[in-house]
Protein backbone atom coordinates (compact mmCIF):
# COMPACT_ATOMS: atom_id res chain seq x y z
CA UNK A 1 0.00 0.00 0.00
CA UNK A 2 1.15 3.36 -1.04
CA UNK A 3 0.73 4.85 2.59
CA UNK A 4 3.21 2.61 4.10
CA UNK A 5 5.71 2.99 1.46
CA UNK A 6 6.09 5.80 0.79
CA UNK A 7 7.94 6.37 -2.78
CA UNK A 8 9.55 9.66 -1.90
CA UNK A 9 10.56 10.87 1.66
CA UNK A 10 7.70 12.91 3.58
CA UNK A 11 8.39 16.36 3.72
CA UNK A 12 8.92 17.45 7.42
CA UNK A 13 5.62 19.90 7.79
CA UNK A 14 3.79 16.79 6.22
CA UNK A 15 0.82 15.32 8.62
CA UNK A 16 -0.26 11.77 8.49
CA UNK A 17 -3.93 12.17 7.88
CA UNK A 18 -5.88 12.05 10.85
CA UNK A 19 -9.12 12.89 9.78
CA UNK A 20 -10.67 12.36 6.04
CA UNK A 21 -13.87 13.60 4.80
CA UNK A 22 -15.01 12.32 1.55
CA UNK A 23 -17.49 13.77 -0.52
CA UNK A 24 -20.20 13.91 2.54
CA UNK A 25 -23.65 15.58 1.90
CA UNK A 26 -26.15 15.71 4.56
CA UNK A 27 -29.89 15.51 3.53
CA UNK A 28 -32.56 15.98 6.98
CA UNK A 29 -36.39 14.86 6.24
CA UNK A 30 -38.60 15.93 8.68
CA UNK A 31 -42.38 15.46 7.84
CA UNK A 32 -42.11 15.59 4.36
CA UNK A 33 -39.80 18.28 4.30
CA UNK A 34 -35.94 17.61 2.90
CA UNK A 35 -33.42 19.98 4.02
CA UNK A 36 -29.95 19.77 2.23
CA UNK A 37 -27.60 20.73 5.12
CA UNK A 38 -24.04 19.50 3.71
CA UNK A 39 -23.14 19.40 0.52
CA UNK A 40 -20.08 17.26 -1.13
CA UNK A 41 -17.75 18.41 1.65
CA UNK A 42 -13.93 16.90 1.10
CA UNK A 43 -11.50 17.88 3.84
CA UNK A 44 -8.16 16.02 5.42
CA UNK A 45 -7.09 16.75 8.45
CA UNK A 46 -3.62 16.18 9.62
CA UNK A 47 -2.66 14.48 12.93
CA UNK A 48 -2.07 17.31 15.33
CA UNK A 49 -3.71 20.23 13.48
CA UNK A 50 -5.61 23.14 14.84
CA UNK A 51 -8.44 23.38 12.17
CA UNK A 52 -11.28 25.63 11.88
CA UNK A 53 -14.33 25.44 10.41
CA UNK A 54 -16.01 28.82 10.13
CA UNK A 55 -19.13 29.80 8.52
CA UNK A 56 -22.26 31.66 9.17
CA UNK A 57 -24.70 31.11 12.36
CA UNK A 58 -26.99 27.69 10.65
CA UNK A 59 -24.69 26.70 7.95
CA UNK A 60 -24.05 22.97 9.04
CA UNK A 61 -20.60 22.97 10.54
CA UNK A 62 -22.03 21.49 13.55
CA UNK A 63 -24.07 19.04 11.92
CA UNK A 64 -20.48 18.25 9.71
CA UNK A 65 -18.68 18.16 13.26
CA UNK A 66 -21.61 15.88 14.81
CA UNK A 67 -20.99 13.71 12.15
CA UNK A 68 -16.84 13.53 12.24
CA UNK A 69 -18.07 12.45 15.90
CA UNK A 70 -20.27 9.72 14.85
CA UNK A 71 -23.42 11.05 16.61
CA UNK A 72 -24.73 11.45 12.92
CA UNK A 73 -24.18 9.18 9.96
CA UNK A 74 -24.03 11.45 6.63
CA UNK A 75 -26.54 10.66 4.07
CA UNK A 76 -23.65 9.86 1.53
CA UNK A 77 -20.06 9.79 1.46
CA UNK A 78 -17.84 8.60 3.90
CA UNK A 79 -15.78 9.91 7.61
CA UNK A 80 -12.56 8.38 8.05
CA UNK A 81 -10.41 8.84 11.11
CA UNK A 82 -6.66 6.86 11.06
CA UNK A 83 -8.16 4.97 8.00
CA UNK A 84 -11.42 3.66 9.67
CA UNK A 85 -14.95 4.51 9.06
CA UNK A 86 -16.62 6.85 11.57
CA UNK A 87 -19.76 4.81 12.58
CA UNK A 88 -20.58 5.46 16.10
CA UNK A 89 -19.21 7.99 18.82
CA UNK A 90 -15.65 7.01 20.23
CA UNK A 91 -13.84 8.02 23.64
CA UNK A 92 -10.92 8.44 20.71
CA UNK A 93 -12.53 11.48 19.71
CA UNK A 94 -14.32 13.87 22.48
CA UNK A 95 -16.87 16.59 21.37
CA UNK A 96 -16.96 19.60 23.20
CA UNK A 97 -20.73 20.99 23.31
CA UNK A 98 -21.65 23.99 22.70
CA UNK A 99 -24.21 24.62 25.66
CA UNK A 100 -22.71 23.55 28.80
CA UNK A 101 -22.33 19.99 28.62
CA UNK A 102 -20.89 19.22 31.95
CA UNK A 103 -22.71 16.85 34.23
CA UNK A 104 -24.60 18.91 36.55
CA UNK A 105 -24.92 16.19 39.05
CA UNK A 106 -21.47 15.65 39.35
CA UNK A 107 -18.50 17.54 40.96
CA UNK A 108 -15.04 19.19 39.01
CA UNK A 109 -13.67 15.64 40.02
CA UNK A 110 -16.38 13.98 39.07
CA UNK A 111 -16.81 15.12 35.89
CA UNK A 112 -13.29 15.20 35.00
CA UNK A 113 -13.56 11.59 36.19
CA UNK A 114 -16.23 10.83 34.25
CA UNK A 115 -14.62 9.06 31.67
CA UNK A 116 -12.32 7.09 33.46
CA UNK A 117 -14.05 4.50 35.13
CA UNK A 118 -11.55 1.93 33.48
CA UNK A 119 -8.29 2.86 34.60
CA UNK A 120 -6.88 2.03 38.35
CA UNK A 121 -8.34 4.48 41.20
CA UNK A 122 -4.88 5.97 41.74
CA UNK A 123 -4.22 6.81 38.16
CA UNK A 124 -7.94 8.23 37.95
CA UNK A 125 -7.32 10.62 40.76
CA UNK A 126 -3.37 11.56 39.56
CA UNK A 127 -5.05 11.95 36.36
CA UNK A 128 -8.15 14.39 37.94
CA UNK A 129 -5.50 16.40 40.10
CA UNK A 130 -3.54 17.07 36.74
CA UNK A 131 -6.03 18.21 34.78
CA UNK A 132 -7.95 19.99 37.41
CA UNK A 133 -4.09 21.94 37.39
CA UNK A 134 -4.05 22.25 34.00
CA UNK A 135 -7.60 24.36 33.16
CA UNK A 136 -6.98 26.19 36.71
CA UNK A 137 -9.68 24.94 38.79
CA UNK A 138 -7.60 23.96 41.49
CA UNK A 139 -9.81 24.58 45.06
CA UNK A 140 -13.07 23.96 43.25
CA UNK A 141 -12.94 20.14 42.94
CA UNK A 142 -15.61 19.19 45.35
CA UNK A 143 -17.64 22.27 43.71
CA UNK A 144 -20.59 21.84 41.45
CA UNK A 145 -20.77 22.82 37.82
CA UNK A 146 -23.69 25.53 38.91
CA UNK A 147 -21.29 27.55 41.36
CA UNK A 148 -18.97 27.99 38.57
CA UNK A 149 -18.69 30.71 36.31
CA UNK A 150 -19.15 30.32 32.68
CA UNK A 151 -15.30 30.57 31.74
CA UNK A 152 -14.86 27.46 34.44
CA UNK A 153 -17.35 25.59 32.90
CA UNK A 154 -15.37 25.62 29.57
CA UNK A 155 -12.56 24.83 31.05
CA UNK A 156 -14.00 21.64 33.12
CA UNK A 157 -15.36 20.53 29.75
CA UNK A 158 -12.19 20.54 28.16
CA UNK A 159 -10.66 19.06 31.24
CA UNK A 160 -13.43 16.17 31.17
CA UNK A 161 -12.40 15.82 27.58
CA UNK A 162 -8.60 15.50 27.66
CA UNK A 163 -8.68 13.59 30.80
CA UNK A 164 -9.46 10.57 28.34
CA UNK A 165 -6.72 11.17 26.40
CA UNK A 166 -8.38 11.41 22.91
CA UNK A 167 -6.66 11.43 19.88
CA UNK A 168 -9.38 14.54 19.10
CA UNK A 169 -11.23 16.88 20.29
CA UNK A 170 -13.85 18.47 18.34
CA UNK A 171 -15.16 21.71 19.48
CA UNK A 172 -18.54 23.46 18.79
CA UNK A 173 -18.37 27.06 19.55
CA UNK A 174 -16.78 26.48 22.80
CA UNK A 175 -16.87 29.59 23.90
CA UNK A 176 -19.56 31.40 21.81
CA UNK A 177 -21.95 31.92 25.67
CA UNK A 178 -18.93 33.83 27.13
CA UNK A 179 -18.44 37.49 27.47
CA UNK A 180 -15.52 38.74 25.03
CA UNK A 181 -12.72 39.27 28.30
CA UNK A 182 -13.09 36.05 29.08
CA UNK A 183 -13.22 34.29 25.17
CA UNK A 184 -10.01 35.84 24.89
CA UNK A 185 -8.23 33.76 27.67
CA UNK A 186 -9.59 30.89 26.86
CA UNK A 187 -8.18 31.24 23.23
CA UNK A 188 -4.79 31.39 24.71
CA UNK A 189 -5.50 28.60 27.49
CA UNK A 190 -6.35 26.45 24.54
CA UNK A 191 -3.85 27.02 22.40
CA UNK A 192 -1.48 26.27 24.96
CA UNK A 193 -2.80 22.99 26.09
CA UNK A 194 -2.99 21.96 22.41
CA UNK A 195 0.75 22.92 21.94
CA UNK A 196 1.25 20.62 25.48
CA UNK A 197 -0.87 17.67 24.05
CA UNK A 198 -1.05 18.33 20.22
CA UNK A 199 -3.99 17.05 20.12
CA UNK A 200 -5.85 16.91 16.73
CA UNK A 201 -8.61 19.63 17.00
CA UNK A 202 -11.20 20.51 15.04
CA UNK A 203 -12.84 24.07 15.92
CA UNK A 204 -16.28 25.54 14.23
CA UNK A 205 -16.73 28.86 15.10
CA UNK A 206 -18.68 31.62 13.47
CA UNK A 207 -15.96 34.53 14.48
CA UNK A 208 -13.46 34.82 11.89
CA UNK A 209 -11.16 36.36 14.36
CA UNK A 210 -11.34 33.81 16.50
CA UNK A 211 -10.64 31.22 13.59
CA UNK A 212 -7.71 33.24 12.18
CA UNK A 213 -5.90 33.49 15.99
CA UNK A 214 -6.24 29.95 16.79
CA UNK A 215 -5.73 27.63 13.64
CA UNK A 216 -3.34 26.22 11.60
CA UNK A 217 -6.31 26.12 8.58
CA UNK A 218 -9.42 27.81 8.51
CA UNK A 219 -12.27 26.06 6.35
CA UNK A 220 -14.46 28.60 4.96
CA UNK A 221 -17.75 27.59 4.46
CA UNK A 222 -20.67 28.75 2.42
CA UNK A 223 -24.47 28.94 3.84
CA UNK A 224 -26.83 26.15 3.91
CA UNK A 225 -26.31 23.69 2.55
CA UNK A 226 -22.88 24.30 3.50
CA UNK A 227 -19.79 23.78 1.34
CA UNK A 228 -16.47 24.39 1.38
CA UNK A 229 -15.76 27.75 -0.39
CA UNK A 230 -11.91 28.20 0.76
CA UNK A 231 -9.54 26.43 2.84
CA UNK A 232 -6.46 29.51 4.14
CA UNK A 233 -3.56 28.34 5.53
CA UNK A 234 -2.89 30.93 8.33
CA UNK A 235 0.73 30.74 8.05
CA UNK A 236 1.87 32.98 10.94
CA UNK A 237 3.58 31.20 14.23
CA UNK A 238 2.12 31.32 17.54
CA UNK A 239 1.85 33.49 20.01
CA UNK A 240 0.23 35.68 16.87
CA UNK A 241 0.29 39.39 17.01
CA UNK A 242 -3.08 40.46 15.84
CA UNK A 243 -2.15 43.62 14.60
CA UNK A 244 0.60 42.76 11.93
CA UNK A 245 -0.12 42.55 8.86
CA UNK A 246 -0.31 39.31 8.21
CA UNK A 247 -2.72 38.97 10.07
CA UNK A 248 -4.63 41.32 8.95
CA UNK A 249 -4.74 40.04 5.30
CA UNK A 250 -5.17 37.27 5.54
CA UNK A 251 -8.43 38.08 8.14
CA UNK A 252 -9.62 40.60 6.00
CA UNK A 253 -9.19 37.84 2.38
CA UNK A 254 -11.56 35.76 4.69
CA UNK A 255 -13.98 38.74 5.13
CA UNK A 256 -14.19 39.18 1.46
CA UNK A 257 -14.46 35.70 1.11
CA UNK A 258 -17.77 35.18 2.75
CA UNK A 259 -18.98 38.84 1.38
CA UNK A 260 -19.05 41.49 4.32
CA UNK A 261 -17.57 44.46 3.88
CA UNK A 262 -14.87 45.16 6.57
CA UNK A 263 -16.73 48.66 8.24
CA UNK A 264 -19.52 48.69 10.74
CA UNK B 1 -20.83 34.06 65.70
CA UNK B 2 -22.33 32.43 62.39
CA UNK B 3 -24.61 30.07 63.82
CA UNK B 4 -25.63 31.82 66.66
CA UNK B 5 -26.97 34.89 64.18
CA UNK B 6 -28.22 32.04 61.98
CA UNK B 7 -30.63 30.69 64.92
CA UNK B 8 -31.72 34.26 65.80
CA UNK B 9 -32.72 34.99 62.12
CA UNK B 10 -34.46 31.44 62.26
CA UNK B 11 -36.26 32.62 65.60
CA UNK B 12 -37.16 36.01 63.86
CA UNK B 13 -38.60 33.84 60.93
CA UNK B 14 -40.53 31.89 63.08
CA UNK B 15 -42.13 34.33 65.45
CA UNK B 16 -44.26 35.80 62.90
CA UNK B 17 -46.11 32.54 61.81
CA UNK B 18 -46.47 31.77 65.46
CA UNK B 19 -47.90 34.92 66.26
CA UNK B 20 -50.40 34.63 63.93
CA UNK B 21 -51.52 31.96 64.53
CA UNK B 22 -51.86 32.98 68.23
CA UNK B 23 -54.42 35.10 67.24
CA UNK B 24 -56.54 32.80 65.30
CA UNK B 25 -56.83 30.68 67.90
CA UNK B 26 -57.50 33.57 69.81
CA UNK B 27 -60.18 34.59 67.58
CA UNK B 28 -61.28 30.81 67.45
CA UNK B 29 -62.37 30.85 70.94
CA UNK B 30 -63.58 34.44 71.33
CA UNK B 31 -65.87 33.05 68.03
CA UNK B 32 -66.96 29.78 69.95
CA UNK B 33 -67.94 31.72 73.37
CA UNK B 34 -70.19 33.75 71.20
CA UNK B 35 -71.76 31.32 69.75
CA UNK B 36 -75.14 29.24 70.95
CA UNK B 37 -75.05 25.93 69.32
CA UNK B 38 -72.00 23.98 71.66
CA UNK B 39 -71.45 21.37 68.88
CA UNK B 40 -68.12 23.25 67.28
CA UNK B 41 -64.84 22.80 69.95
CA UNK B 42 -63.06 25.70 70.89
CA UNK B 43 -58.71 25.56 70.98
CA UNK B 44 -59.35 24.45 74.07
CA UNK B 45 -61.91 21.81 73.84
CA UNK B 46 -59.97 20.16 70.20
CA UNK B 47 -56.77 20.39 72.79
CA UNK B 48 -58.95 17.84 75.23
CA UNK B 49 -60.33 15.54 72.35
CA UNK B 50 -56.35 14.86 71.61
CA UNK B 51 -55.62 13.80 74.89
CA UNK B 52 -58.94 11.83 75.33
CA UNK B 53 -57.69 9.88 71.81
CA UNK B 54 -54.14 9.89 73.76
CA UNK B 55 -55.62 8.30 76.96
CA UNK B 56 -57.68 5.41 75.18
CA UNK B 57 -54.20 4.58 72.95
CA UNK B 58 -56.18 5.66 69.77
CA UNK B 59 -54.03 8.59 68.68
CA UNK B 60 -50.99 6.54 67.74
CA UNK B 61 -52.66 3.41 66.48
CA UNK B 62 -55.13 5.56 63.79
CA UNK B 63 -51.95 7.30 62.63
CA UNK B 64 -49.99 4.23 62.42
CA UNK B 65 -52.87 2.67 60.22
CA UNK B 66 -52.91 5.46 57.86
CA UNK B 67 -48.92 5.65 57.79
CA UNK B 68 -48.76 1.99 57.05
CA UNK B 69 -51.82 2.25 54.06
CA UNK B 70 -50.23 5.25 52.51
CA UNK B 71 -46.56 3.58 52.58
CA UNK B 72 -48.02 0.76 50.98
CA UNK B 73 -49.98 2.30 48.45
CA UNK B 74 -47.55 4.89 47.52
CA UNK B 75 -44.40 2.51 47.36
CA UNK B 76 -46.49 0.14 45.30
CA UNK B 77 -46.71 3.03 43.32
CA UNK B 78 -43.66 4.12 42.96
CA UNK B 79 -41.03 1.03 42.30
CA UNK B 80 -43.91 0.06 39.28
CA UNK B 81 -45.07 4.08 37.92
CA UNK B 82 -41.66 5.38 37.96
CA UNK B 83 -39.72 2.26 35.55
CA UNK B 84 -42.62 2.00 33.38
CA UNK B 85 -42.46 5.88 32.98
CA UNK B 86 -39.07 5.93 32.61
CA UNK B 87 -39.13 3.17 29.83
CA UNK B 88 -42.36 4.75 28.26
CA UNK B 89 -40.58 8.24 27.84
CA UNK B 90 -37.50 6.41 26.45
CA UNK B 91 -39.22 4.63 23.95
CA UNK B 92 -41.53 7.67 21.95
CA UNK B 93 -43.28 4.91 19.89
CA UNK B 94 -44.53 3.30 23.57
CA UNK B 95 -45.11 7.00 24.87
CA UNK B 96 -47.62 7.21 21.91
CA UNK B 97 -49.21 4.21 22.24
CA UNK B 98 -49.79 4.62 25.47
CA UNK B 99 -50.72 8.40 25.92
CA UNK B 100 -54.53 8.58 24.69
CA UNK B 101 -55.37 5.43 27.86
CA UNK B 102 -53.08 7.73 30.21
CA UNK B 103 -54.68 10.96 29.47
CA UNK B 104 -58.31 9.27 30.21
CA UNK B 105 -57.26 7.45 33.62
CA UNK B 106 -55.78 10.45 35.04
CA UNK B 107 -58.24 12.89 35.31
CA UNK B 108 -60.66 10.12 36.82
CA UNK B 109 -60.53 10.35 41.04
CA UNK B 110 -59.22 7.87 43.13
CA UNK B 111 -62.53 8.10 44.74
CA UNK B 112 -64.29 6.99 41.89
CA UNK B 113 -62.27 3.92 42.33
CA UNK B 114 -63.82 3.26 45.90
CA UNK B 115 -66.57 0.53 44.51
CA UNK B 116 -64.36 -1.05 42.51
CA UNK B 117 -61.76 -1.21 45.76
CA UNK B 118 -64.21 -2.75 47.46
CA UNK B 119 -65.50 -5.04 44.70
CA UNK B 120 -62.21 -6.44 44.73
CA UNK B 121 -60.67 -6.50 47.41
CA UNK B 122 -63.27 -6.26 50.06
CA UNK B 123 -63.54 -3.48 53.31
CA UNK B 124 -60.34 -3.42 54.75
CA UNK B 125 -56.47 -2.38 54.00
CA UNK B 126 -55.88 -3.71 50.72
CA UNK B 127 -58.73 -1.59 49.00
CA UNK B 128 -57.65 1.49 50.74
CA UNK B 129 -53.79 0.83 49.59
CA UNK B 130 -55.51 0.25 46.24
CA UNK B 131 -56.94 3.86 46.23
CA UNK B 132 -53.84 5.13 47.34
CA UNK B 133 -51.88 3.14 44.42
CA UNK B 134 -54.27 4.66 42.07
CA UNK B 135 -54.34 7.95 43.13
CA UNK B 136 -50.38 8.16 43.26
CA UNK B 137 -49.69 5.66 40.00
CA UNK B 138 -50.86 8.42 37.37
CA UNK B 139 -49.11 11.74 38.32
CA UNK B 140 -45.72 9.51 38.82
CA UNK B 141 -45.81 7.71 35.63
CA UNK B 142 -46.43 11.49 33.84
CA UNK B 143 -43.56 12.35 36.10
CA UNK B 144 -41.26 9.67 35.39
CA UNK B 145 -42.02 10.18 31.09
CA UNK B 146 -41.74 14.23 31.29
CA UNK B 147 -38.53 13.40 33.51
CA UNK B 148 -37.20 11.37 30.54
CA UNK B 149 -38.00 13.33 27.96
CA UNK B 150 -36.36 16.65 29.04
CA UNK B 151 -32.71 15.10 29.63
CA UNK B 152 -31.31 17.56 27.46
CA UNK B 153 -29.75 15.75 24.14
CA UNK B 154 -26.25 17.04 25.34
CA UNK B 155 -25.99 15.02 28.40
CA UNK B 156 -26.79 11.41 26.87
CA UNK B 157 -24.24 12.47 24.31
CA UNK B 158 -22.03 13.01 25.96
CA UNK B 159 -22.07 9.83 27.94
CA UNK B 160 -22.48 7.93 24.33
CA UNK B 161 -19.11 9.89 23.86
CA UNK B 162 -17.31 8.73 26.85
CA UNK B 163 -17.70 5.32 25.43
CA UNK B 164 -21.01 3.99 28.21
CA UNK B 165 -22.36 0.70 27.44
CA UNK B 166 -26.41 1.09 27.69
CA UNK B 167 -26.82 -0.05 31.19
CA UNK B 168 -23.64 2.29 32.42
CA UNK B 169 -25.96 5.45 30.51
CA UNK B 170 -29.09 4.34 32.30
CA UNK B 171 -27.60 4.33 35.96
CA UNK B 172 -24.41 7.41 35.09
CA UNK B 173 -26.13 9.48 32.90
CA UNK B 174 -30.22 9.06 32.55
CA UNK B 175 -30.49 8.41 36.19
CA UNK B 176 -28.71 11.32 37.81
CA UNK B 177 -30.72 13.37 35.32
CA UNK B 178 -34.16 12.48 36.13
CA UNK B 179 -33.80 12.32 40.19
CA UNK B 180 -34.70 16.16 40.43
CA UNK B 181 -37.95 16.01 38.48
CA UNK B 182 -38.71 12.72 40.34
CA UNK B 183 -38.17 13.94 43.56
CA UNK B 184 -40.59 16.95 42.74
CA UNK B 185 -43.11 14.31 41.13
CA UNK B 186 -42.94 11.89 45.14
CA UNK B 187 -43.21 15.37 46.58
CA UNK B 188 -46.55 16.14 44.69
CA UNK B 189 -47.79 12.48 44.85
CA UNK B 190 -47.23 11.87 48.68
CA UNK B 191 -49.31 14.69 49.04
CA UNK B 192 -52.02 13.24 46.91
CA UNK B 193 -51.69 9.89 49.36
CA UNK B 194 -51.76 11.80 52.40
CA UNK B 195 -55.42 13.13 51.24
CA UNK B 196 -56.84 9.82 49.38
CA UNK B 197 -55.64 7.76 52.57
CA UNK B 198 -58.28 10.06 54.68
CA UNK B 199 -60.81 9.60 52.04
CA UNK B 200 -60.46 6.36 51.51
CA UNK B 201 -60.87 5.50 55.43
CA UNK B 202 -63.90 7.15 55.67
CA UNK B 203 -65.21 4.47 53.38
CA UNK B 204 -63.41 1.16 53.48
CA UNK B 205 -62.07 0.62 56.60
CA UNK B 206 -62.64 0.93 59.94
CA UNK B 207 -59.41 2.62 61.37
CA UNK B 208 -56.82 5.07 60.84
CA UNK B 209 -57.46 9.15 60.85
CA UNK B 210 -59.95 9.47 57.93
CA UNK B 211 -62.14 6.66 60.19
CA UNK B 212 -61.72 8.69 63.65
CA UNK B 213 -63.46 11.77 61.47
CA UNK B 214 -66.16 9.66 60.70
CA UNK B 215 -66.88 7.82 63.45
CA UNK B 216 -66.63 10.67 65.85
CA UNK B 217 -68.96 12.24 64.08
CA UNK B 218 -71.45 9.41 63.93
CA UNK B 219 -70.74 8.09 67.43
CA UNK B 220 -72.69 11.10 68.74
CA UNK B 221 -71.26 14.47 67.18
CA UNK B 222 -67.79 14.55 68.79
CA UNK B 223 -66.80 17.80 67.01
CA UNK B 224 -63.92 18.15 69.22
CA UNK B 225 -62.22 14.71 67.92
CA UNK B 226 -63.13 15.23 64.57
CA UNK B 227 -61.58 18.69 64.58
CA UNK B 228 -58.63 17.12 66.56
CA UNK B 229 -58.27 14.72 63.70
CA UNK B 230 -57.85 17.22 61.01
CA UNK B 231 -55.09 18.92 63.03
CA UNK B 232 -53.01 15.84 63.24
CA UNK B 233 -54.21 15.24 59.43
CA UNK B 234 -52.52 18.27 58.64
CA UNK B 235 -49.48 18.11 60.70
CA UNK B 236 -48.66 14.76 59.76
CA UNK B 237 -48.96 16.12 55.96
CA UNK B 238 -47.28 18.65 56.84
CA UNK B 239 -44.15 16.75 57.92
CA UNK B 240 -44.32 14.26 55.21
CA UNK B 241 -44.10 17.50 53.08
CA UNK B 242 -41.30 18.53 54.73
CA UNK B 243 -39.15 15.31 54.37
CA UNK B 244 -39.99 15.34 50.69
CA UNK B 245 -38.33 19.04 50.61
CA UNK B 246 -35.18 18.19 52.32
CA UNK B 247 -34.26 15.73 49.30
CA UNK B 248 -34.29 18.87 47.08
CA UNK B 249 -31.68 20.46 49.15
CA UNK B 250 -28.61 17.55 48.35
CA UNK B 251 -26.12 18.79 46.56
CA UNK B 252 -26.13 16.78 43.47
CA UNK B 253 -29.77 17.39 43.08
CA UNK B 254 -29.97 21.19 43.61
CA UNK B 255 -28.84 21.78 39.96
CA UNK B 256 -32.24 20.84 38.38
CA UNK B 257 -34.08 23.33 40.54
CA UNK B 258 -32.51 26.66 39.39
CA UNK B 259 -33.07 28.29 36.01
CA UNK B 260 -29.74 28.54 35.24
Amino acid sequence: MSSMQPIAAPLPFTLKTKLSVDRVSMVFERDGNRTEVLNNINLEVGDGEFVCLLGPSGCGKTTLLNAMAGFLSPTSGEIKVDGEAVRRPNPRRIFVFQERGVFPWLTVEGNIGFGLSKVTKAEREQRIAYYVKMVGLQGFEKTYPQELSGGMKQRLEVARALAVNPDMLLLDEPFGALDSITRLVMRGELLRIWEAERKTVIFVTHDIDEAVQLADRVVVMSARPASIRQIVNIDIAHPRDISAPRYLELRDGIFQQIGLAHKV
Amino acid sequence: MRDEHATRTNLLLLWRPLAFIALLLLLWEIGIRRQASHLLPGPWGVVGGIVDLVRHGLLLKYIVASLFRVTWGFALAVVTAIPLGLAVGWYRRAEMALNPILQILRPISPLAWIPIAILWFGVGDLAAIFLIFVGCFFPLMLTAIDAVQSIPAVYVNAGRNFGLSSAALVYRVLYPAVVPKLIVGLRITLGIAWLVVVAAEMIAVSSGLGFLIVDARNAGNRYDLVVAGMLIIGIIGLLLDLGMQSLEKVKSFRWGYSED
